[in-house]
């Protein structure tokens, strides 16, 4: 599959890339002329079948906009978003969008939530589809269950496993636990990279969390502030699971905080209030420190 | 890697887990408080109501008012000339028929209000200057146009509560929240099975507290336009006590019976709300 070309076979679909954005813009029009808000300036992006790409930006960037773009719910001012070499004209079900909330239907049981992209199959298939993703999210029980009695992380895995039965080549996910706890978080990304790699699929995240993005993604695109361009592409060669004690892990981490400029210690650390921390290099020190601990035991090999 | 089964789950869940029963059986501590609250308490409230009204008759020496035992042998009274039944059963009918065609035409109508942009800016202003006149305004227009038959109690039934409930489907549908139109379009829907697995169930439950206002409605509306716009029913029962004789017991039974029949077709609807399709949006009681 990756070998780059045969002789006499071009473009084979499965080698192609599965999004491409080249030179897309999208400037939404004010209420009266020079009131226009320019959101996208220039985005390209090139993902590759398989790919799990996490898009990082400031609030408020246009990180939304960019993936309701790609999926087909909005038009562009500028540009095009190739999918699997055709182009996107509207929302399609091979490739599905998960929200950051409330994306659950609730008049529909989890079960019934679960089969809602299933509506072509047989019954029998259609159980089978629906038990197997409802297990894969880790619902099983909960199937003749209504939405209102979930948790906000269970209803995100109602969502995921809805998206999952329809076997889409391409998932979007908009902050999808950016409105859960910490520990409910931690728990979604590791289900997530689990089912991933079980499922290959190719998938979009955005997400203004870079630990998370650190944790989840091939690569990492980095969005500048309104109008967004992409300011940096950041490979993660890391293995999975990802251990986020290690150096490069950490030094991943900062590189992008560098990029979006939030690199505070190593330059304006002067600034700080914080009695122990009067040097940069003891500041940063500190933070790895707070993060080992979170992570659990094994912190003090990340000083050195 | 990590186990699917370790999840957040809240504590409450871990029953409805094992047991696999419908999402919304009763809660358990209902069946005790239905018996004490629900049961007792009205009836001391109402023997205490008819214990004042009838030291109230008694003590003012009036001889026209009627005591609640009067009121009783009214009721006893119409059973036994026939006309309980009778009048009953021609308000009921009016009602079925106006709410009924109401429903027909409200709920499509609501829905194409909700659903089209257009449809709402051309017939919103209408609406809204039709809906302030009172029923009873209409009243001589249904005798001119019907005369002195059902038809003309069934047209004002309509009218009253057509309005309520293309009204009020049409806010549930602009009320369908854009996450799930866009997420049942993600998967390929057509605009009718949009129509069919989002707009109508999102919007049932709201559709359905408007008919039972609808109805309410409506129930009051057929007393008053058979006070004037025929000669059976329970309104008509009511003036016609009046007129031939003085007869207030009757009249006061006729109240009564309109107030009984008025809440059982409020607790009939309220079943309708017990329904899955249109329970899951009144959640909150059950967490
Ligand atoms: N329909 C619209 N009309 C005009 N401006 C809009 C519209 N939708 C979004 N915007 C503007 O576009 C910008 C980007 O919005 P978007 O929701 O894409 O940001 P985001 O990066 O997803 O933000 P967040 O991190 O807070 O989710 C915002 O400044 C917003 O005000
Ligand atoms: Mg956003």
């Amino acid at each position: 599959m990756n070998e780059l070309s045969g002789p006499g076979r071009p473009a084979n679909p499965s080698v192609q890339a599965a999004v491409v954005a080249s030179d897309l813009g999208l400037t939404f029009p004010g209420k009266r002329a020079g009131e226009e808000v320019r959101v996208l300036k220039r985005i390209d992006i090139d993902v590759r079948p398989g790919e799990f790409v996490c898009l990082v930006g400031p609030s408020g960037c246009g990180k939304t906009t960019l993936l309701n773009l790609l999926a087909g719910f909005q038009k562009a001012s500028r540009g095009e978003v190739l999918v699997q070499g055709e182009p996107v004209h509207g929302p399609d079900r091979r490739r599905i969008y998960i929200f950051q909330e409330g994306g659950v239907f609730p008049w529909l049981t989890v079960g019934e939530n679960v089969a809602f992209g299933l509506r072509r199959k047989t019954e029998m298939e259609r159980q089978r589809i629906v038990q197997h993703y409802v297990d894969m999210v880790g619902l099983t029980g909960f199937e003749r269950v209504y939405p209102r009695q979930l948790s906000g992380g269970m209803r995100q895995r109602v969502e995921l496993a809805r998206a999952l039965a329809a076997d889409p080549a391409i998932l979007y996910m908009d902050e999808p636990f950016g409105a859960l706890d910490y520990f409910t978080r931690f728990k979604m990304r590791a289900d997530l990279v689990r089912i991933w790699q079980q499922e290959r699929k190719t998938i979009l995240f955005v997400t203004h969390d870079i630990d998370e993005a650190v944790q989840l993604a091939d690569r990492i695109v980095v969005l500048s502030p309104r109008p967004a361009s992409v300011q940096a592409m950041v490979a993660v060669d890391l293995p999975r699971p990802r251990d986020a004690n290690l150096p490069a892990y950490l030094h991943t981490r900062d590189r992008i905080l560098g990029i979006m400029g939030m690199d505070l210690w190593s330059d304006k650390a002067t600034r700080s209030d914080d009695a122990s921390t009067n040097e940069g290099h003891q500041r940063q020190g500190s933070l790895t420190h707070s993060l080992a601990e979170r992570s659990g035991p094994g912190h003090t090999e990340t000083q050195g | 890697m990590s186990t699917p089964d370790a999840l957040a789950v809240p504590p409450s869940s871990a029953g409805r887990q094992s047991g696999g029963r419908g999402p919304g059986d009763a809660a358990p501590s209902r069946p005790l408080s239905l018996s004490y609250g629900a049961v007792l308490l009205p009836l001391v409230v109402g023997a205490v109501f008819l214990l004042i009204w009838d030291l109230a008759v008694r003590l003012s020496g009036s001889t026209l008012f009627p005591k609640p035992f009067d009121v009783a042998l009214g009721i006893i009274e119409l059973v036994e000339q026939g006309l309980l039944f009778k009048y009953v059963v021609a308000s009921l009918f009016r009602v079925t028929w106006g709410f009924t065609l109401a429903v027909l035409v409200g709920v499509p109508f609501g829905l194409l209000l909700g659903w089209f942009r257009r449809v709402q800016e051309a017939f919103n202003p209408m609406i809204q200057a039709l809906r302030p006149i009172s029923p009873i305004a209409w009243i001589p227009l249904a005798i001119l146009w019907f005369g002195v038959s059902d038809a003309a109690p069934v047209f004002l039934i309509f009218l009253a509560s057509v309005f309520p409930i293309a009204v009020s489907t049409m806010a549930a549908v602009q009320g369908v929240q854009m996450v799930h139109l866009r997420a049942a379009q993600n998967f390929g829907l057509t605009q009718f099975q949009l129509f069919r697995w989002v707009i109508v169930p999102a919007t049932l439950p709201q559709i359905v507290t408007g008919l039972r206002i609808a109805l309410g409605i409506a129930w009051l509306v057929v007393v008053a336009a058979e006070m004037i716009a025929v000669n059976s029913g329970l309104g008509y029962l009511i003036i016609d006590a009046r007129n031939a004789g003085k007869r207030y017991d009757l009249v006061v039974a006729g109240m009564t019976l309109i107030g009984v029949i008025g809440w059982l077709l409020d607790l009939l609807m309220r079943q309708v709300e017990r329904f899955p399709a249109v329970r899951w949006a009144y959640g909150a009681r059950h967490e």
